[in-house]
């Protein structure tokens, strides 16, 4: 896998990020459960979703700021580093719908010798929904 | 109704302050892979070790958010039981050093803030956690902040 090497001076404000389209299947929702040792039963048992008043069984909002993160690091490549993400949930997300994650740059600035960059970060539902937003922060290596 | 759900925030209000049991973590290069499974990320940063080797790190590094429901979720489950309707309202993660394979990282969560608002279909309180990821040699690598809703109505 070779990668680009994103530089500060790439970097223009109000552009957008490059999207990831994310598939997340029952399947994936129990390899998260596993992998992040979060066993709440709305995301794998259906009767227990429904017992809590949701449509189905639903999407961690972890995994999908899982999600965000990966877009962020394909984008920025092994030289940048992420510093910081918030987020909040908009709406319920269930499985089996792509999910689109976007985003934009908002602020270039320095800070501390560091060369950061702030973003909007959304995932938008199938049906155009923003499910979750938030920020990211990211530093780059500057090419000068 | 109303006395009712003053009961309940105050019953949290009663929690603030309180600490987790510290919870620690062996970290391995399969937890890596078992998170780059399940998120279909296999960023070779944190997949890869002879790629990574030759990186600026010089080893594989955690994926971004990594472990961090380990962290949050001791205390909210003690919370969640008080308040069988709650929604996650939002949820703050500051990358501060990297996480690598032979790690222990060691976890604290504390509730530091309540707040009750009045919503459209009855009272809200939103239950703010700190959650600390600290490695073997005690430095801070992560730090989160999650808050918790909870709906009376």
């Amino acid at each position: 896998m070779v990668k680009n090497k994103l530089y500060f001076e790439d970097v223009k404000d109000g552009q957008s990020i490059p999207s990831l389209v994310k598939h997340p299947t029952p399947r994936q929702l129990v390899m998260w459960a596993a992998a992040s040792e979060e066993y709440h039963e709305v995301h794998y048992h259906l009767e227990s979703a429904k017992a809590e008043g949701l449509p189905g069984i639903i999407v961690h909002g972890m995994l999908q700021i899982s999600f965000l993160g990966q877009m962020i690091t394909d984008w920025i490549g092994d030289w940048g580093t992420l510093k910081k993400i918030t987020s909040t949930n908009r709406a319920i997300v269930v499985p089996d719908q792509d999910l689109t994650c976007k985003g934009k740059v908002i602020k270039k600035y320095t800070e501390n010798d560091e060369n950061l960059v702030a973003c909007e970060i959304w995932v938008e539902t199938a049906k155009g929904e923003t499910a979750v937003k938030g920020t990211a922060v990211f530093s780059l290596p500057s090419s000068t | 109704m109303t006395n009712e759900e003053s009961v309940k925030a105050q019953e949290l209000r009663n929690m603030l302050g309180r600490e987790t049991p510290p919870l620690e973590i062996e970290v391995e290069q399969g937890n890596f892979r078992r998170w780059a499974e399940a998120v279909g990320d296999y960023n070779p940063l944190w997949t890869d070790p002879q790629y990574a080797k030759k990186s600026r790190y010089g080893y594989t590094i955690a994926p971004p958010t990594f472990a961090i429901d380990r962290g949050i979720i001791p205390l909210a489950d003690q919370l969640i039981p008080l308040s069988p309707k709650f929604l996650n309202g939002g949820t703050e993660i500051e990358f501060l050093k990297p996480i690598k394979v032979g790690d222990t990282i060691t976890t604290t969560a504390k509730l530091i803030d309540i707040k009750e608002k009045a919503g459209s279909t009855g009272k809200l309180v939103f239950m703010t956690l700190e959650i600390n990821y600290k490695n073997q040699n005690g430095e801070l690598v992560r730090k989160a902040k999650n808050t918790f809703i909870q709906v009376f109505g």
